[in-house]
């Protein structure tokens, strides 16, 4: 089978955000970059774990700039065969989407996380459904394959839902789909012989833009309560912060 | 106009459904356009959207549609846009809406703004909207440049308000797709209210000290008529199902009201319930980082402060 996981750079779960003066982009100063989790540690893991079982192929696919090839060879450290960065400096879902889409032809599955921890936008995946005319199943936290069958689990509101499709198929992994892998150092040494290609983006505009960036406001000072007297607290929820 | 497209579980709506259809109504307000609702497959009173501002509900039913496959409902949900000549779509940002965002802003060509919790700034042809990003840590204001547009609003973003009275329903005939996806099952817990769409949450973390002691977090779930919630540790223990977990890499949610007992608040967890209208951090460390986010703090054994938070909230809610 053959597999394609498409991996983004984003910062570092800790990472406090800061803004530029302008407020139009992040302050990237200081900020530390990680494999996005879902890609790195739900949708890599289990594309291995399918390899390592019925064979095939692991590629990955990353849209970006010379930079994001750190995080590229994390993933061919990790275990992946090879992979395509698609060297561009991005311009929104849908132009990264299209970019995608141009190498993701004669693919079985297309791995994406559930979202991305910086834009938490969850729709690069179903675009690239589209694009390429398969079915998606999003948020799926078990995929078993026979032969060209999937049978997936998908998250939904309170519960999950238990789908089956057949390949080519595109899917965002969410939590419960496989266990997060650490390279280890033969993984590290190998990954810097394996293949990284990098191609040249598809012509494509871009439909949204970033305004402005806004920091959520301070929280005032924490209001303490006694202990002993939580009819205070019950009647703060209800007559100060009107949630009760 | 606006379409919106209003899901339906079982044949009838829930609040999210309200949201979008005043989501909508709102945004039609500020183009200077109108609102109409789309219903997929059986719906029962769907007239009964006009309530929340829509002019007109439009229904779209057909066999393709019995199960979700997500290619198929954009094929309903764009060729429904495409013959009404709708230029902004509104969903919900929930499992169906992150399903199908993608896809209709792709097969549409359109800009697309996933997740907004706010209604749109309409100036001069621009049009602006707000989302989350880096999980709760940040705004963006996002303008769509494309002249159609795809929107989804997060649950419990603005308030549902009544401003009209039920309307008429119309049949729509548009080509689907034979589906790709075939469903087996689905399965939702019964009686409690999803985390996603909850008002009120109660989250127990690795304070709790064991699975055996969770009867404190359910108690005063039950009193409050909360969804129980917990923290990564005490999912990765076992000690709670996965889908309570709420944080970063679990749930995200914005209820009005999150009570957080011995929870310290790492920022991963801060991250998933920093959206909460209210916070209520009980803990026994006073140094715990979760106060720095609180609104309301209890320094106490939560053994203690549980219990007689719950007597009072019987109190309040008998008086």
């Amino acid at each position: 089978m053959k597999m394609l996981v498409c991996v983004s750079k984003t910062p570092e779960t800790t990472t406090k955000i800061q803004l530029t003066a302008d407020k139009t982009d992040l302050d990237k100063g200081g900020v530390q970059y990680i494999m996005n989790p879902y890609d790195e540690w739900y949708a890599l893991v289990r594309a291995l774990e399918l390899k390592e079982a019925g064979g095939g192929s692991v590629t990955i696919l990353n849209v970006g700039p010379a930079d994001n090839d750190s995080v590229i060879r994390k993933g061919l450290a990790i275990g992946a065969d090879d992979a395509i960065r698609v060297n561009s400096e991005g311009g929104g879902s849908l132009y990264i989407a299209k970019q995608i889409a141009a190498q993701a032809e004669g693919y079985d599955i297309v791995f994406f996380g559930k979202e991305t921890i910086d834009y938490n936008g969850s729709e690069v995946g179903a675009m690239v459904a589209e694009l390429l005319g398969v079915a998606y199943v999003g948020e799926a936290s078990h995929l078993e394959m026979n032969g060209n069958v999937a049978t997936i689990t998908r998250d939904i509101e309170g519960g999950v839902e238990v789908v089956e499709v057949s390949t080519p198929l595109a899917i965002s992994a969410a939590k419960g789909m496989a266990e997060q892998r650490i390279p280890n150092m033969r993984g590290i040494m190998m990954a810097k012989r394996k293949p990284l290609n990098v191609v040249e983006p598809v012509d494509a505009p871009s439909t949204t833009e970033v305004a402005s960036y806004e920091l959520p406001p301070a929280k005032s000072a924490v209001k303490l309560i006694d202990p002993e007297n939580m009819d205070e607290l019950v009647r703060l929820l209800h007559e100060e912060a009107k949630v009760i | 106009m606006v379409l919106v497209f209003a899901e339906a579980t079982n044949g009838k709506f829930k609040k999210a459904a309200h949201e979008v259809v005043t989501y909508g109504a709102k945004t039609a307000a500020a183009l200077g356009s109108d609102c109409v609702a789309l219903t997929l497959g059986n719906v029962e009173d769907a007239g009964d959207l006009g309530r929340f501002g829509a002019t007109k509900v439009y229904n779209v039913s057909a066999p393709e549609l019995a199960g979700f496959d997500s290619g198929v409902f954009t094929a309903a949900i764009a060729g429904a846009a495409q013959q009404l000549g709708a230029k902004v779509i509104v969903l919900s940002h929930n499992s169906t809406g992150k399903n199908l965002t993608g896809r209709l802003a792709a097969r549409l060509d359109a800009g697309s703004a996933p997740g907004v919790k706010a209604v749109p700034v309409v100036d001069g042809g621009k049009f602006t909207v707000r989302k989350a990003v880096f999980s709760g840590k940040a705004f963006a204001d996002v303008e769509i440049l494309t002249d159609t547009k795809v929107v989804s609003l997060v649950g419990n973003s603005i308030p549902v308000e009544e401003s009209g009275s039920a309307v008429g329903v119309e049949s729509l005939t548009v080509e689907l797709p034979a589906p790709k996806v075939k469903v087996l099952s689905t399965k939702r817990a019964e009686g409690t209210t999803p985390l996603p769409e909850a008002e009120l949450v109660v989250s127990g973390g690795r304070g709790l000290k064991g699975p055996e002691n969770w009867g404190v977090i359910n108690d005063l779930a039950d009193a409050l008529g909360a969804t129980t919630a917990c923290s990564r540790p005490v999912a990765d223990s076992d000690w709670r199902p996965h889908h309570e977990h709420v944080g970063q890499t679990g749930v995200a949610i914005h209820p009005n009201l999150y009570i957080a007992a011995g929870i310290s608040g790492a920022i991963q967890h801060l991250a998933g319930v920093n959206s909460s209208k209210t916070i209520v951090v009980i803990n026994k460390d006073p140094e715990a980082p979760f106060f720095k986010a609180a609104d309301y703090g209890v320094v106490g054994d939560l053994f203690e402060v549980l219990p007689r938070l719950t007597e009072a909230v019987k109190k309040f809610k008998s008086a």
